[in-house]
């Protein structure tokens, strides 16, 4: 045994009842942690969270693990930043160890223009509580020793925006503390049952279908990641959405450590170390929408081409593992956390590569929304009516991914 | 990696081209024009499957290609002029 196996919680697993108060679609982060929030916060326990493969094994368990509040409009910076506290008193309260290390993270401008995105970025952050500041070229290379500043010649580095309480917690940890609280207060987690369709009475959604049989829902939740546009068709709801595939790899070890997050929005690259050593490399989405896991030779090579000119120490490594995971990319580049015009059928979508970070705030929003029937304040947002009233939250710039 | 018959240019690496959106139809049983506006402006199919679809050749000949593509398993199906 060791410390890894030793502190893994206890999931209690449980076969599918015939009906349910709340059903939830997809046993990710948003789902499970959905779920918690209901059991815990709110008293709702006869909910089960149906997962098509195993829990964790979409995005959540395929992304870079970063946490941070950093974004480009007031609404995104204040939950992201909830969000971000909720994953720093996580442990404490799930009593789950999620390997969660504060460590800061560093966005590099290589422009006049970047700069002075990065400078009303840290004014804007720091004004809504994600506290963010400008650090000069020699502030950075004091605290990143590794950063080459010319850019390889080629992307000068003219300062950084340092975002002090960014964050990275292991993510297939994050979905099992979630899974262990919920289980633990009665929450069915079942495992291997995809959703074929749902269930409907007159226009309201009263359960699903799965191979293993109906299952009827006071509510239905869709916190489906990727095929979520199918799952809302079966409601007949259209989403503003579109699936790209992202990729990532880790390298070998690199013994000498890294400490912070490191990243450039211009580049669209970031790029951290996880608890075990490897160095976890991530940057833009595919341009052509897709639903296929085929990471590819093409975008290996221009990630490394881009990170290796600002971290020349990269190129001595090899890489270990490379993944694709699809990310459902709303129109404005903000989630989607709403009820629908569909009685009895919500949406937890739209988390294209900013989900992970989310999982804490989102599912504890969506539990309130489904306990009480009207969003807290910091998702009121992100409704999908929004679309309609003209109220887009445009923030393509914060995703640091294209 | 995919590559892209450009009727003009031969098979090329899909890196030339720039992506220009899905290519579609607001179904017909969304009738209201208002509800038609919306959906043309807004939603996207997104299907998992042959979809059609823009492209551009920007480091081509830098005219647009319609394409029939894959989505599920990302491959071209077809490249029409």
């Amino acid at each position: 045994m060791n410390e890894y196996v030793e502190t893994l919680p206890e999931i209690r697993w449980h076969e599918p009842g015939s009906s349910y108060d709340v059903v939830i679609v997809g046993g990710g982060g948003h789902g499970l942690s959905t779920a918690y929030y209901l059991a815990t916060r709110h008293g709702i326990t006869n909910v089960a969270v149906l997962e098509a493969d195993y829990i964790a094994s979409g995005n959540t368990g395929r992304n870079t693990t970063i946490i941070r509040a950093n974004y480009g409009i007031p609404e995104a910076i204040r939950f992201y930043q909830h969000s971000l506290e909720l994953y720093q008193g996580l442990e404490a309260e799930t009593g789950a160890a999620i390997l969660h290390q504060t460590k800061g993270i560093f966005w590099v401008a290589h422009t006049e223009m970047a700069m002075r995105t990065e400078r009303a970025r840290c004014q804007m952050n720091t004004a809504c509580g994600a506290k963010t500041f400008m650090v000069s070229p020699a502030e950075l290379k004091e605290l990143v020793p590794q950063v080459d500043l010319t850019g390889g010649g080629r992307y000068p580095v003219m300062g950084a925006s340092h975002h002090v309480e960014a964050a990275t917690a292991r993510h297939d940890r994050v979905a099992w503390a979630y899974a262990a609280g919920a289980t633990a207060r009665g929450v069915h987690v079942v495992q291997h049952t995809p959703v074929t369709g749902l269930l409907r009475d007159g226009e309201r959604v009263v359960g699903v279908e799965t191979p293993r049989g109906p299952i009827a829902a006071g509510v239905v939740l869709s916190a489906v990641g990727g095929r979520v546009t199918r799952m809302a068709a079966h409601a007949g709801v259209r989403l503003p959405v579109r699936t790209h595939p992202l990729h990532a790899f880790v390298t070998n070890d690199y013994a000498q450590g890294f400490g912070p997050i490191f990243a450039s929005t211009e580049l669209s690259c970031y790029v951290s170390q996880t608890e075990r050593g490897q160095m976890l490399i991530g940057a833009e989405f595919d341009s052509q929408p897709s639903y296929s896991r085929q990471s590819s030779f093409a975008a290996l090579r221009g990630y490394s081409y881009k990170i290796t000119r600002l971290l020349p120490f990269l190129r001595d490594l090899r890489i270990l593992r490379s993944w694709a995971g699809i990310c459902d990319i709303s129109a404005d580049y903000s989630p989607i956390m709403s009820a629908t015009d569909v009685d009895g059928f919500l949406v937890t979508t739209g988390w294209g590569t900013w989900g992970f970070k989310a999982i804490p705030a989102g599912g504890e929003g969506m539990a309130e929304l489904i306990a009480t029937g009207r969003p807290p304040a910091l998702i009121a947002p992100f409704s999908l009516d929004r679309f309609r009233r003209d109220h887009v939250l445009a923030d393509q710039g914060s995703a640091g991914t294209r | 990696m995919l590559w892209l018959a450009c009727p003009r240019c031969g098979r090329r690496p899909i890196d030339e081209f720039t992506f220009g959106g899905e290519r579609r139809e607001v179904p017909d049983w969304i009738t209201d024009p208002d509800e038609r506006d919306f959906d043309e402006v807004w939603v996207f199919e997104n299907p998992d499957g042959v979809t059609t679809e823009r492209w551009f050749h920007s480091f081509g000949c830098r005219r647009w290609l319609t394409v029939r593509r894959d989505t599920s398993t990302d491959t071209v199906v077809e490249v029409l002029a």
